[in-house]
This record gives C-alpha cells, structure tokens and sequence, in this order.
C-alpha cells in the first residue's frame, strides 16, 4: 500500500519488493507520514471511520495484527471468526490482483522513459559540440572589436576639443568685428541693432577687459557706443521727429544704461520745448490784433496740439520710467500742472475774449471739446488734476455766462423802456392814436419773454446731454438751480421790478422824468408778471433743467409778490403824477386869481373844461391797459344833485364828547357834522388794479388840492359863485369816473362849502343857474 | 391809561394859527387864533392843568381881522405877534403886529369859560409891522433866545428884520433882504435858528428852503427843490445845529444837514396828503411832530438822526401794557425811526401842531375845523427816553 505513493526513481529497479522497508523501519515511516501529512495541513480526523490509532483497525496506520486477531477472538463466535476469515482472504486476493494490474502499468511506463532518456542522452552530445563552437566565435569576435574601440579613442577627444574651440573662435569673432560692426548699424542708422549688440557683448568684455586685446575692443566698443548715445541724444534733442520716435530713443538709450533720472528730466525738457511752442502758437492766436479764429478752433487747436502732445508724453513716460517709481511720477504730474496752467491761462483768456459774444452753442462745442480733450490727459494724471481744472474753468464760464446773459437781459428790457419812450414820445400823427399802449405792452412784453426764452435756450446749452461736462455735479445740480433758475431768471424778475420801481423814486416827481404812461405801462406789465408770466417762466426753467440739487430757491409767490408790490407802487406813482399834474393847473387857476373883485360868472372857467379833458384822457389811457372795476351802483341821475351846502339833508346824531361848540348852530356847521358820518377819504391811498380806482384816486388827490386852494383865498360873492359854478361843473363830469361817486360829491360839497367860509358875503348863486350856466359850458 | 387819553377843545370858528406861550415855562398853555370873516376874531389862551386833565380858556378879542399866524414872544409872556387879513375895498392884505395881552385876562383866574366870551378882553396893540411897501405877511418869528427885542417877518418876497423898541411899543425895520427871480416869489414859512447866536433864519418858498444870515442878511445857503411841490413848514433841531426838518406838499418830510444840502439825510412819507407843519420837541429832538390835510397828526421817533442816538433798552412787558405802541418800534438795536403815534382826532385838515413850552411831553394839534387836541407822548416812550 505504501509503495503505491512512492514513485519510481530513475535509478532504482523496477523489481525491488516494497515490503522491504516497510518491515525494516515501520516505526520510522509512520512518524515520517505523520509529519508530512501535518505538514500538507491532511488532518487524520479527516477521515471518516474509526480511530486511525485503533490498532484493530485493518487499513488504520496503526494496525497490530496480533491485537486484532485476539480481539477477534475474543469477540467473534466462530461463525463470524470464520466469515472474517472468508472475507479477509477474499480481500486478500482482490487486493493482490490490483497490485499486479499496478505493476505492469508502472513498468510500461518505466521503460518508455528509459527510451527516452536515452535518446536525450544522443542530442545532448551533438548539442555541446555546437555550443564549444560558439564560444570560440565569441571570444574571436570580443577581440575584434576590443581591437576597433583601442584605435577610435583617440581620435574623438580630438573632435570634442576641436568643435569647443570652433564655438570660441566665433565669439571672438564677433567680439573682434563688433567695433565695426557697430559703426556700420550706427552709420546706418539702425540704432536699436546696435545697442543689441552692445548689450550682448558688455558683459563679456566687462569680464575680460584685463585682456590687452579685448581691453581694446572695450575702448572701440565703448567710444562708439558713446556715439551712439550721442547721436540717439542728438536726435531725441532735434526733435524732428514724434513723440514715439522720441519714446524709441529714450528706450534705446535707457538700454545703453544712460542714468534715467537724466533721461526724464530731459525727456520732459524736451517735450516742454516742443508744447511750449504749442502755446506760443496758441498765444499767437489770441495775439494783439488776431485774425481771431472762432473759439472753436481755437480750442481744436489747443486739444489737439497741446493737449495730444500732452497724452503722449504722458503716455511715453509712464511706459518709459514707470521704474521710476513715485518720484517720476510726481515729476509728471509737476510737468503736466505746470504747463497745464498755461494752457488753462491761455483758453481763459481766449475765452474771456468770447464772453461778450452772443452765441453760445460755438461756445458750448469748444468747451466741450476742451473738456473732453481733458479728459485723457486727466485719466492718465490723476494728479495733476488737470480734470478737475478744466471742470473749473468750464464752470467759471457757464457762470459767467449767465451773468452775461442776466446783462443782456437787463439790457434788453432798458432797450424795450427806452422803445416804448420814444413810441410815447413820437409827435402823434393827426387823428392817429400811434401804436396803442396795449399794443406797446404787448411788444415789451413778448420781446422780453422771447429774449427769456432764447437765453434759456442758450444755457441750457450747458446741460445737453451730449456735452462731456453736463454730467458734472455742478451742472446738475448748482448750475440749474442756483445759476440758472435763481440767477439767471429770478435775479432778472427782481432787477425788472427793481428797474420799474426805480422809476418810482426818481426825482421824477415833477412828473418831467417818466411819461406817466410809462409808468402806467410797467404796471401793468408787473401785473402781468404777477399773474401769470413769473409762474410760467419758472415753470418753463423748472423743466428745462430738472433741478435736482436741494437748496432753496425762490418761491414763486415771493416773485409774485414782488411783481405785485412794484405794480402796486407804479400805480400809485402814477395816479400821484397823474393828479399832480391836474393839481397844479386847479392850483393855479385859484391861486393867481383875484377872487374879490371878479365878476359874476357867466362861464365854466377854462381851466375846468381842461380838467375835464384832461381827465377823460387819463382815463382812455388807463382803459387800454386795466379793466373797469367796480362802481358803487348809485341813481343815474346824480348829476342833477344839488349842493348840499345849505341843505341839512342829514340827521344831526351824537357828537365828539368834548366838543361843546358855543356858536349859534349854522349852516357852516352842518357841513361839518355832514362830514363825521362819512368816511375819511385818504387822499393819497394805495389804489387797486382797476381803471375805476385809478382815477379815483387822481380825482380825489386834484379835488382835496381845490380844496386846500380854496381855503387859503378870500372870496367876494361873485367869487364864491364862480366856485359853485365850478364845482357843479366839475359835479356833471366827474362823477362817471369814479367808484363812488358819493366821494366827488363830498369833497365839490366840501370846497363850495370852504369858499362860502372864505367869503365875507356868501350869496350863493340860484341852482337853476347854475345848472343852466353848465349846460351852456 | 385814562390820563394818556387825548383832551379835545372846540373853537366856534375856524382856525389855523397856533402857538405854545414860549415864554411860560410852568404853565402848559397854548394860543389860537381864529379865522372869521363875519365876526370878530379871538384869541383862545387854552390853558391845560395837567393834573386834573381839565382845560382853562381865555378869550381875548383880536378885532382887525382873522389871524393866519401867531407866535408868541420868547422872553415875555404877554406879548405876542400875529399875522391877520385886513379886507378892503376888495383887497386882502395881510399885515402884522405886536400885542400885549391884558394882565388881568392871564387864565387860570377865577372866571368860568362859559361867560369869557361876553367878558372877553381885548388886545392891547403895541406896534405894527408896516409892510405897505412890502406886501402880505407870511410870518413873523421871534429870535429865539433873545430878550424878546427881534423879530422877523416873512412879507412876499421879503424878508424883514425889525427892531421893537421902547417896550415894543415901535418897530424898526433894522434891515432887510429880498429874493429875486422870475415869477411871484413869495416867502411860505421860516424859522429863526436858535444856534450859532441866532444869526441864521431858514425860509421857504415854494419848492426851496433857504438860509439866512441875519448879521450880512445874505443868503447862505438854499436846497433847490427841497420838496417835490410847496414847502409847507421848516423847523430846526434845538440840539443839533446844522439839522433842518421841512415838510411840504409832496406829503413828505425831509431831514437835512446844512452843510451838505444836495440830499435829504432822511425822509419820511407817512401822511398822504400834505404836510402843513413839523416840530422837534424842544428836549429830546428825536420826537418829531407832524400835522396834515389828512386829518392826521403822526409822532415820529427819529433816533438815527437825533442828539440821543442810542435809546436804552426797555422790557418788553413795560411797553405791552401801551396801548398806542407801534410794533415797529419793538426792534431795540440798532435803533430804528419808527412811527410812534397817529393821532386820528382830527375831522378836517391840520395846519398846525406844536409842542408845549413847559411840558416837553406834551403837544397840541389844531384843525381848520377849530377842534384843538392835545396828546401826550406814549409813557412807554417817555419812560424809554428817560430812563
């Protein structure tokens, strides 16, 4: 059974009997097994059945015959001893024929691997023939090439050295031809080459200049590159050429290591040459007697000379010394305020020249061209606040400006004043009233708005969208409302007011100064203002310029108020210049008369018709340019009134308390009495914006002068009835003019009452007469 | 403020000449002259005791005609002058003379107004002014702090300066000026300056004021077109020499420096209608007062042109309880002209106000009407002066 597993060995026999050394050694074999199968991890308890120990056990490792058979014995009847016996002969047998079947195959298989081995035996003898071959061709050839490499050694060092010495001898080659060949570029012209060159070779010959020979290559080297800086100076100096051409230069002579700090100075120096001259040309056109260009071009010029040279250096000096750190940089921004300054001096004055000129849109082109141009030249340097300096200067403008334009809107109105003088003053054609007031009103009037209109159209000019400059702060916000708006068209409101007031003032009261209908004219046009045209203009400017900026401006109703107030006081001055005048001629028709002795009238004196006239005059001229007003409704047939004066038509009531009076009650008196329970009539009282209170007030002021007249004088009785005649007359025309008519007949009541004082003799004249006399009149 | 309350006398006639007895000092008293042309004319000597509020009246009967001004002599009580229209053969003609008053009608006495005017004394002439050669009398003003001896007349165009000798009993024409031009210049007003020795009198004519010396009786100086129209009345500031008020019937008053006479150094147009007559206050010439044909008499605080420039400052609850305080006048500093007063009384025009000589706070207003008024300046002002 053990000799089953072992294989047959090439060297031992196939005849060999397995129970050898199974007898001879058994114990060690099974101690041997046991190892191996622990080895192999074969665990005994593996196999099913009985313990492997079990010595009883036929086909354990550990069977002991002489155990078994006396457990047999012992065990087994005899019949079961005999069955054992059978059956274990039978195994005998089985177990024998499979050994022999185990046998032959094995020994088959035996001798084909003797055949075989055999004729391996055969090959192998052939093949190690071959290879002794081999290994003499081998050995042959590493002799053969050993040989070879021996000779080329030699010979490679020499190339290695040869191809080092070749790349030197160029260098020096170049070293030795760059003198010339830098005079050549040089002469050429093609001055960046050059200073390649020069750059490649410096540090060599820097570093080998102890050598005589390159020591005097050095020298060449360093005398044309001197020249060359000399003539790359010469021609950064001469200017000639551009900016760029300039910036090259500087470019190459900072790569020949020229000190910058030099180089900028001079690069600046230079280029304040080349702008100066800019601003000479600039100056030139502003000049004494200039062929003067229009302002436009003027700033073209200067944005594009002046300010395009500016750009660039800017431009190139950043790019060329932006090394230079802060230092360069402040050195700019020097520069550019320096120059900058001129330039500004100069379009100021430039500008100055324009201001009186009338057209604002070429004004507003060139500032925006000026500004714009500024623009770059100020994104560039910040610093030098060029930006902000132009937006001054163009702020400056705008304001002056409107200070021109308020001018010439002052200017404008004193024009049309002076229009609707000499309109007034014409000799009047015969039967031809000339242009009306209201027709001369209308004509100051819409020329003044018109001449409003247009310079807000001209200003407005500033805030335009498309120009640069209108989205600065100032215009937005100042320039509308306080330039504008409060500058502009409220400070022209007051000047206007200010202007008709003064008319108030002026020692014009002797009523030569200003034509009454002037002053009856600016009235009414203040009237206007106050109405409407104040809050139309304003609303107008309010949405022209969309005032954003948050600071007061004027109210409307202060404006109008003010219209108001100087239409009110032109009105009042002109009913006292108006009654004045009236006045003097009552005035002196009772003063240079001789009342005593005069005779018993027949007649309404002239001076009276003349009042008259002159009355209805007055009110014509009112009536073209105020309305009627309200009258006090009273009885139409208020002319045919009598005087009062000895009539007692009213109620005697309660009297002052201490007022005793001690005379015998007479007709005098009753007047008087009469006169407490009317209203005090105030002379010369602010009168309202109507025909009816006009002359109301003209009425009152030349009836209250009769009467103070009139009491100073001493009258006969033919006297007395010439003032009664007078005064009836006066009565029978007057009464329509005035708002209440009650009043002309108190104060004619008043004066025929005052003459009757003045006369020793008081004889009135029969009514009747009177009338008749009047009627005749 | 019962006793701030205006004290009004009634004349029967019209009137228009009124003076303060200048030379009485204790006694507040007032003359007016009437104008009547059907009866005789007086002359109210209008006493006001102050105390009791009450007016005392004497008449006295000024028979040669009705009186167009009346001023009172600086250095005796009793006398005084009055201009008056003589009618005649239909001519008027106004003359003027000096009167004493009879001793015996001093007011105050024990008659009772109501029988003084059938008991009414009459005036005791002293002289005349013969101005036959001159023409109508204007005025006649005292020289103001002399012995009562000098008197100037205003006749037309001229301008007379008199003597009054033995007791005033003769008036010698001491020299004399006349204005020359073309037209009627006739002489309207004129005041006898009481600075520089009384050697200068300021007159008006028409739109002119011009001054005088009284010494040369030359012209020294002359505001051409000092008003728009007729210069009513001129007065000078007693405490400042070279200020002039006038007034006139442009409805304003001027102020004016002397020395510079081509613009007014203030103006003042409150009345509306003309300006008949301005007075300083004697004592404290920022009071300034004035009377018109409005019917009005206005009391007005001149402080930026007075002597007393600065006021003192006054609480504002001393001067609530006023009832005749103007709001205007509350502004303290800088001190401001203001209106202080408007006194309405009057139902016709007034042609003369003054201030009486022995009250400075005091003044008096006449209208044509014959109402005569007398006012007291506002307490709170006094007080606001004095203190």
């Amino acid at each position: 059974m053990a000799a089953a597993a072992t294989g047959p060995g090439p060297g031992s026999g196939p005849g060999d009997s397995p129970e050898g050394p199974e007898a001879e050694a058994p114990e060690r074999r099974r101690k041997a097994h046991g190892m191996l199968k622990l080895y192999y991890g074969l665990s005994e308890g593996e196999a099913p059945g009985p313990d492997p120990l079990d010595p009883t056990d036929l086909n354990g490792a550990h069977f002991d015959p002489e155990m078994y058979l006396d457990k047999l014995r012992r065990e087994c009847p005899l019949a079961q001893l005999m069955d054992s016996e059978t059956d274990m002969v039978r195994q005998i047998r089985a177990l024998d024929s499979d050994m022999q079947t185990l046998v032959y195959e094995n020994y088959n298989k035996f001798i084909s691997a003797t055949d075989t081995i055999r004729k391996m035996k055969n090959d192998f003898r052939k093949m190690e023939d071959e290879m002794d071959r081999l290994a003499t061709n081998m050995a042959v050839i590493t002799d053969f090439s050993a040989r070879i490499s021996a000779t080329l050694q030699d010979r490679h060092e020499r190339i290695t050295k040869l191809a080092g010495v070749h790349a030197l001898l160029r260098k020096l080659q170049f070293l030795f031809e760059l003198p010339s060949r830098l005079t050549k570029c040089v002469e050429l012209g093609a001055y960046g080459q050059a200073v390649r060159y020069q750059g490649r070779a410096r540090a060599v010959l820097q570093q080998y200049q102890h050598l005589p020979s390159f020591r005097a290559i050095q020298d060449d080297c360093q005398v044309i590159t001197a020249r060359l800086a000399q003539q790359l100076r010469q021609q950064f100096r001469e200017g000639g050429s551009g900016a760029p051409e300039q910036a090259e230069c500087v470019e190459l002579l900072l790569a020949l290591g020229e000190p910058a700090e030099e180089l900028c100075e001079e690069f600046l120096a230079h280029a304040r040459g080349r702008l100066e001259q800019e601003l000479r040309s600039l100056e030139a056109e502003l000049g004494p007697s200039p062929p003067a260009p229009d302002v436009l071009e003027f700033t073209d010029h200067g944005g594009n000379g002046f300010v395009g040279g500016l750009c660039q250096v800017a431009a190139a000096y950043q790019e060329l010394f932006a090394a230079q750190g802060p230092a360069g940089a402040e050195k700019l921004a020097a520069f550019a305020r320096e120059l900058g300054s001129r330039y500004f001096a100069l379009v100021e004055r430039r500008l100055a020249q324009e201001q009186g000129g009338s057209d604002n849109s070429l004004l507003v082109r060139a500032l925006d061209r000026f500004h714009r141009r500024l623009r770059a030249p100020g994104a560039l340097l910040a610093a030098a606040g060029l930006a902000e300096a132009a937006t001054e200067i163009v702020e400056r403008v705008a304001r002056e400006r409107l200070g021109h334009h308020l001018q010439s809107l002052r200017a404008a109105f004193l024009g049309c004043l002076t229009d609707v003088r000499q309109a007034l003053a014409a000799p009047r054609l015969a039967g031809k009233e000339g242009p009306g007031l209201a027709e001369l009103l209308a004509n100051v009037a819409s020329s003044i708005l018109s001449h409003i209109k247009a310079s807000l159209a001209s200003v407005h000019l500033f805030t335009a969208k498309e120009v640069s400059f209108s989205n600065k702060p100032y215009f937005r916000g100042e320039f509308c409302s306080q330039g504008v708006r409060e500058g502009l068209i409220v400070g022209f409101i007051r000047s206007m007011c200010q202007t008709a007031q003064s008319y108030c003032d002026s020692p014009g009261e002797k009523g030569g100064a200003t034509p009454p209908a002037l002053l009856l004219l600016l009235s009414r046009l203040c009237l206007d203002y106050e109405t409407a045209t104040i809050s139309y203009i304003l609303t107008l400017t309010d949405e022209q310029f969309l005032v954003q900026d948050q600071s007061p401006v004027t109210p409307v109703s202060t404006l109008c108020a003010e219209a108001r107030e100087t239409a009110r006081r032109l009105l009042t001055h002109y009913v006292k210049v108006q009654g004045l005048v009236i006045s003097q001629m009552l005035r002196k028709s009772v003063e240079t008369r001789d009342w005593l002795s005069t005779l018993e009238p027949r007649n309404v004196r002239a001076v009276m018709k003349r009042v008259v006239e002159d009355t209805t005059a007055i009110d014509v001229q009112v009536g073209l340019l105020y309305e009627e007003g309200v009258r006090k409704a009273q009885s139409s047939d208020s002319s045919k009134r009598t005087f009062s004066v000895y009539s007692s038509s009213r109620q005697q009531g309660r009297y002052a308390p201490s007022y005793t009076p001690s005379a015998p009650m007479d007709t005098n008196l009753l007047s008087n009495i009469q006169k407490l329970f009317s209203e005090r009539i105030d002379v010369f009282s602010p009168v309202e914006f109507n025909k009816v209170s006009v002359l109301t007030g003209i009425i009152k002021i030349s009836l209250k002068t009769l009467l103070e007249c009139v009491r100073l004088r001493t009258f006969g009785r033919f006297g007395l009835q010439q003032v009664q005649v007078d005064c009836h007359f006066l009565q029978l025309y007057l009464w329509r003019f005035v708002a209440d008519e009650e009043l002309v007949h108190l104060l004619l009541d008043e004066v025929v009452a005052s003459a009757a004082l003045r006369c020793p003799d008081p004889v009135p004249m029969e009514p009747s007469v009177v009338e008749v006399i009047c009627e005749r009149g | 403020m019962e006793d701030d309350a205006p004290v009004i006398y009634g004349l029967e006639f019209q009137a228009r000449a009124l003076t303060p007895q200048t030379a009485e000092t204790d006694a507040i008293r007032f003359l007016v002259g009437t104008q009547s042309l059907k009866y005789d004319n007086q002359i109210h000597i209008i006493d006001f005791d102050d105390e009791n509020n009450i007016i005392n009246k004497n008449v006295l009967l000024h028979q040669v005609g009705e009186i167009w001004h009346i001023s009172a002599s600086p250095a005796d009580k009793g006398v005084l002058a009055t201009c008056y229209n003589k009618t005649s053969d239909s001519k008027v003609l106004t003359c003027a003379a000096v009167w004493r008053m009879p001793e015996d009608a001093e007011p105050g006495g024990h008659e009772s107004p109501d029988d003084s005017a059938s008991t009414a004394h009459t005036l005791e002439l002293l002289c005349h002014l013969d101005n036959t050669t001159h023409g109508s009398m204007a005025c006649v003003t005292w020289e103001p702090t002399g012995d009562g001896k000098r008197v100037i007349s205003l006749a037309d165009n001229h301008i007379l300066l008199w003597d009054l000798q033995e007791s005033s009993s003769q008036a010698v024409l001491a020299s004399s000026a006349s204005l020359e031009g073309k037209g009627q210049l006739k002489f309207t007003s004129g005041r006898w300056s009481p600075h520089h020795n009384c050697t200068q009198v300021a007159t008006a004519n028409d739109t002119a004021v011009r001054g005088w010396d009284t010494r040369s009786m030359s012209q020294t100086y002359c505001i051409e077109n000092a008003h728009g129209q007729l210069v009513r009345d001129l007065d000078f500031n007693p405490n400042k020499q070279y200020y002039l008020a006038s007034c006139g019937d442009d409805c304003k008053v001027k102020f004016w420096d002397t020395r510079n006479v081509t613009e007014p150094v203030k103006t003042l147009e409150e009345h509306s209608h003309w300006v008949w007559n301005v007075r300083y206050n004697h004592s404290h010439d920022q009071l300034v007062l004035t009377g018109s044909s409005d019917s009005r008499v206005i009391l007005s605080n001149m402080v930026s042109i007075s002597s007393e420039p600065f006021g003192h400052l006054v609480d504002d609850d001393d001067l609530s309880d006023q009832e005749e305080r103007r709001p205007e006048e509350k502004s303290q500093e800088p001190p401001q002209d203001s209106v202080i007063a408007t006194y309405e009384e009057h139902e016709d025009s007034v042609y003369a106000v003054d201030w009486s000589s022995a009250d400075p706070w005091l003044f008096a207003s006449l209208s044509y009407d014959g109402r005569l008024v007398i006012n007291r300046v506002p307490r709170a002002l006094k007080y606001h002066i004095l203190l």
